[in-house]
């Protein structure tokens, strides 16, 4: 068997300490990715550092923001109150992945750490430069549907597979880190990383530091949708999914996040969009020119050449949903 | 017309055993002293294994073997004609995920760590997993030299022709219960096993084979079956690997493969690509079809279905040519599913019916009635039954069919796309031969026959069949099958048990019930007088007509006559009379369907299905089987699809979260309605299968309501999002 040694943390400084201890260390929260990952071989541990004991499953109001524990569940996150009151985008992002049984599993610092699903990343008989640096992309020239078309680089095409990340990312969310040093923020736009020629390194966490909490600013937001379009109806990860979030005043965007799943290794913020939207009137006309703006730059291989298309259209669809027209 | 009722029959007689966990299926049983094994599978696609080391696997804590072809005696029976993998025989590789290796151990966990130690070196060979790259390949199977009736091509001379390409991907069997089998030499050359198959009998005929020893030999187990649908038709070269293990460590093995080796060793409807041309007249005659079918096989066997079959024979149409060829690949052997080749083939054949009917400017559901076979045209003989016209009428009724309005992306419901899709299906209705052993004792009827039930409800059916018979409540009588100990049957396919099966239960009640009576008359004092032919069994008793206070309850009887039991042993065989006849069921799908306007999102809304399938002798369970096709069927037409990664002849979608089959999100409503009229010919309940026929055409009914509502043909399956968008 491939041994390695478990500890149960209760304190977060233990949990960094035990972290930092020895080299090869993981946090393990609800494990619905990483034992699936250790179990194909793709991920090993010599210490797994359980945190589940960590007093971070709170979610409490604070002054202009949401305070979330990183051991909320996804299924709780998705139903609280608050959540559902204040930022129902967020709660629809959550309810479209995996399904109930995984949600009741999945905490929200592991989602924000899950790896691609793309399969020559799993395969371990499959070159991959994100698993083994210098293996070379078995997706580029592979069976690559389900890859990204945005901020790709030659050494890897994979998506970050989260939905409830993109809703963070339209709602400009901040990631609470702790590590040997102390704490720090990172914005959730500059948390995952783009592949560039480092595709083995999926976000700007360093290997000790653990996510306490993720914060979301108070926003104003009249109108929200989060569209996820998949093969098939429940449990399936996107084709494409789009989060939107206007706040509308007397018929006027005054505000605009849109952000996409499944078209790149992080949320896609789509910033010039945003701005095409702002000052506009909500009507199906400026979403489509707006939404159209929003492919310049995709580079697609040959099964994902529908991708442009479908973001174009799934915007569209999104904002239209989210004005109920 | 009878829609199938949700209360009215009997339940399932094994429901409760299943839904608590009682129900032991064959990964379920414990052997004393039982090992566990893991494959260890080929990770090129062609060419042969250079090494296999060992040596670490084998210093493994509580690794017993490591079983090859290196270590492993030869087999008997793999000799020139076997057909099949001839697993462990030698070094040659034919196809990726092929096994090559069994690591055994003391528990499921250090063998799989055992079996990620063996290490392998391969001679790679070049390999061929992409059939459009190989048709040039193609040969027709067992000389295949095609069928012609009348003129060939003479769609081409039609006033209004189609020519269309239809694609299906390889579809792997996944149901739940994953491959595998308990092995158990129970001397040197006897062996029990515990195994997943659709016939018990099979399983000890084909070993028997193998390892040249009488069937007897073999004592096979398999009460319970958590979905084959076509994969346990067979031996697979895996489960003969666990019986090398189990008698080279000497103890009983388990092996359940995993998921992912589900894709590469246990079957799969092959890849198939059908060009279909179909010619009329101006008034929607059908003048000729034509109906090419290629589909890929493995490098070592040549598998074969009935792509073509339903062609010859579902239209009256006075020319038709067909042909079938197939393509060898470097991928597993096929194996039928669900529904099997004539699924395949009613996705094209029913495809293009629709696209000649609109171009036509005909009701697609009208140009199949104008070419009603009243007869069946391919061997001209009559049907035994048919009443396709009448469940084609109900179906149109229920689902709204003529209130659609039929131009093509004309309808919208909540801002999506509506579309309404008809399709047919067929599959010959069979009876073989089987054997039941019907006793009697105080207790009640016990009926034993080596069949299986891989899930339709087959106990069911036939204690409800033998309640018929002898007029025995159902909660008395017990059916009992899935053990090679018992007398003869066939395996569990082509919708075939209930027929066979079935009819052999209720001649051996039958049997049985003349048996007691004669008992009663020659030794009973209440029967002395009476004759055969006065005497009436019902409610569990034996009385004689109009004879009032009379009946004696089975019980008394057996006490009376100071007998245990009675039992009688009958074998039933289709008669001659059925030769006259060609015996097919029928069914047709309608799906009503929503397409988003922009995604491409397809939803299905609503199905109705109607079978044509003789008398229904288990309504409730036979509705199950009805929805359980139609959710196959939405597999088939919306998600199902084997990815394999040519370059290397890999799959790349080989786990449930990537291979997709319907969750409950996407299956609507079923109706299911049946005709429920006896054929008059095939067996003495009337019955019909069904397992097939509710799967077969479906995917067309799909594929043209999404024409319906976007005016685009979807020829490939399966019409994911993206290939809406694109069209
Ligand atoms: C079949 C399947 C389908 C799925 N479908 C979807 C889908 O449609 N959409 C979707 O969004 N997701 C989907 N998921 C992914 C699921 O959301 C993630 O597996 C889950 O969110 C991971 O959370 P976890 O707590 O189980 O993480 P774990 O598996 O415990 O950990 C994941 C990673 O995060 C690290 N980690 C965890 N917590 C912390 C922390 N606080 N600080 C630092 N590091 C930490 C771990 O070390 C590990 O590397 C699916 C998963 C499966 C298995």
């Amino acid at each position: 068997m491939n041994q390695f040694s478990y500890y149960r943390a209760s304190t977060v400084k233990a949990a960094i300490d035990a972290a930092s201890r020895s080299g090869n260390t993981r946090f393990i929260a609800g494990g619905t990715n990483l034992l699936d990952l250790m179990k194909s071989g793709v991920l090993t541990a010599e210490t797994l550092v359980d945190i589940n004991k960590l007093p971070l499953r709170e979610i409490r109001q604070e002054q202009n923001r949401l305070h979330i524990g990183a051991l909320v569940l996804n299924s709780s996150l998705a139903e609280d109150d608050i959540v559902k009151k204040q930022y129902p985008l967020l709660s629809e992002a959550l309810l479209a992945g995996a399904s109930p049984q995984l949600r009741n599993m999945a905490t929200v610092g592991g989602n924000l750490l899950q790896r691609t699903r793309c399969t020559y990343f799993y395969d371990t008989t499959m070159p991959c430069n994100k698993r083994t640096p210098g293996s070379g992309c078995g997706a580029m020239d592979g069976i690559n549907r389900m890859h990204a078309i945005f901020g790709v680089s030659d050494q890897c095409i994979a998506v970050h597979p989260s939905d409830m990340c993109v809703a963070l990312a339209a709602l400009d969310a901040n990631i609470l880190v702790a590590g040997p040093k102390g704490q720090r923020t990172i914005a959730m736009k500059d948390f995952h990383r783009l592949p560039g020629n480092t595709p083995q390194l999926d976000n700007t966490l360093g290997k000790t530091e653990l996510i306490t909490a993720v914060e979301i600013p108070a926003a104003n937001f009249t109108n929200w949708h989060y569209l996820k379009v998949r093969d098939r109806a429940s449990y399936a990860f996107a084709l494409v999914s789009v989060a939107v979030a206007l706040q509308v005043e007397n018929n006027r965007i005054k505000d605009a996040r849109i952000a996409l799943g499944g078209v790149a290794s992080k949320p896609w913020r789509l910033l010039q969009t945003e701005q095409l939207l702002k000052g506009q009137t909500p009507t199906a006309d400026n979403f489509r020119k707006a939404a159209e703006k929003s492919i310049e730059g995709a580079v697609t291989r040959t099964y994902n050449a529908f991708k442009p298309a479908m973001v174009v259209n799934s915007i569209q669809t999104a904002l239209l949903k989210s004005v109920a027209i | 017309m009878k829609q199938a009722a949700k209360g009215n029959s009997l339940n399932r007689v094994d429901g409760a055993l299943k839904v608590t966990g009682a129900a032991k299926y064959f990964a379920d049983h414990q052997v004393p002293g039982m090992q566990y094994g893991v494959l260890v599978c080929s990770t090129i696609s062609s060419g042969t294994i250079k090494s296999i080391d060992a040596v670490k696997a084998l210093k493994a804590p509580g690794v017993t073997a490591v079983v090859s072809h290196l270590n492993t005696p030869p087999v008997p029976g793999f000799k020139q004609d076997y057909r099949g993998l001839k697993i462990f025989n030698d070094d040659r590789i034919y196809a990726n995920g092929q096994p090559i290796a069994i690591v055994v151990a003391d528990t499921l966990e250090r063998a799989t760590y055992g079996a990620s130690l063996v290490s392998v070196t391969y001679n790679q060979e070049t390999h061929q997993t992409d059939i459009s790259k190989n048709i040039g390949k193609a040969y027709p199977p067992n000389n295949d030299k095609g069928y012609l009736r009348g003129e060939a091509d003479a769609w081409k001379n039609a006033a209004v022709n189609i020519s269309a390409t239809y694609t299906i991907p390889l579809e792997v069997h996944n149901p739940m219960e994953l491959a595998g089998i308990i092995a158990h030499w129970t001397s040197a050359d006897t062996l029990t096993l515990y195994a997943k198959t659709q016939g018990v009998k099979n399983v000890q005929g084909t070993l028997s084979k193998v390892f040249q020893l009488p069937p007897n030999n073999f004592t096979v187990h398999s009460q319970f079956v958590g979905g084959a649908f076509g994969m346990g038709l067979r031996v697979w070269p895996l489960e003969i690997a666990a019986i090398l293990a189990a008698r080279k460590v000497q103890k009983p093995v388990k092996l359940v493969i995993s998921r992912n080796q589900m894709f590469t060793m246990a079957g799969y409807r092959p890849y198939s690509i059908q060009e279909l041309n179909i010619g009329a007249t101006e008034d929607g005659k059908l003048v000729g079809i034509t109906h090419k079918a290629t589909a890929n096989t493995s490098a070592y066997e040549t598998f074969t279905e009935g792509i073509v079959a339903m062609t010859k024979f579902m239209y009256a149409c006075p020319n038709v040519n067909t042909q079938y060829q197939v393509v060898p690949l470097n991928i597993g052997t096929p194996i039928w599913m669900r529904g099997p080749g004539e699924a395949t083939g009613s996705f094209a054949l029913e495809s293009a019916i629709d696209e000649l009917a609109y171009k036509l400017k005909l009701d697609p559901l009208e140009l199949r009635i104008r070419n009603h076979a009243d007869i069946d045209p391919e061997h001209n003989r009559p049907f035994s039954s048919k009443y396709l016209k009448e469940a084609y009428q109900t179906g149109a009724e229920k689902i709204g069919w003529y209130q659609r309005n039929p131009a093509p992306k004309s309808m919208t419901e909540d801002g999506m796309l509506v579309g309404y899709g008809v399709s047919s299906g067929t599959f010959g209705a069979y009876r073989s031969g089987a054997t039941v052993m019907a006793t009697l004792t105080p207790e009640g009827l016990v009926l034993k026959s080596a069949a299986s039930d891989i899930g339709p409800g087959t106990g069911t059916a036939m204690v409800q069949i033998a309640a018929n018979a002898t007029g025995l409540p159902t909660g008395r009588i017990k059916f009992m099958l899935g053990e090679s100990a018992y007398p003869n049957a066939p395996q569990q396919g082509g919708s075939a048990t209930v027929s066979t099966v079935g009819s052999a239960v209720s001649d051996a009640c039958k049997a049985l019930m003349n048996e007691l009576g004669k008992m009663a008359i020659k030794d009973h004092p209440s029967f002395k007088q009476a004759t055969i032919e006065e005497l009436q069994h019902g409610n569990g008793q034996l009385s004689v007509a109009n004879k009032a206070g009379s009946a004696v309850t089975y019980a008394q009887l057996l006490k009376d006559l100071n007998l245990p039991e009675v039992s009688v042993t009958t074998t039933s065989q289709a008669g001659e009379n059925a030769k006259k006849y060609s015996m097919y069921a029928f069914s047709v799908h309608f799906a009503k369907i929503h397409v988003h306007p922009l995604t491409g999102v397809v939803r299905i809304k609503q199905v109705v299905s109607v079978a044509d399938a003789g008398t229904i002798v288990s309504m409730k369970t036979a509705r199950s089987q009805m929805i359980g096709g139609v959710t196959g069927g939405i597999g088939m037409a919306l998600m199902e699809e084997g990815l394999i990664d040519h370059r290397f002849g890999r799959y790349v979608n080989n786990n449930y979260a990537d291979y997709h089959v319907p969750v409950n999100a996407d299956t609507p409503p079923i109706d299911v309605y049946f005709v429920d009229k006896p054929d008059p010919v095939i067996n003495p309940m009337g019955a019909k299968g069904m397992g097939e026929i509710a799967l077969i055409g479906f995917a067309a009914a799909v594929s043209n309501a999404v024409y319906h509502a976007t005016g685009k043909r979807i020829r490939e399956l399966p019409i994911t999002p993206d290939k809406i968008l694109l069209a």
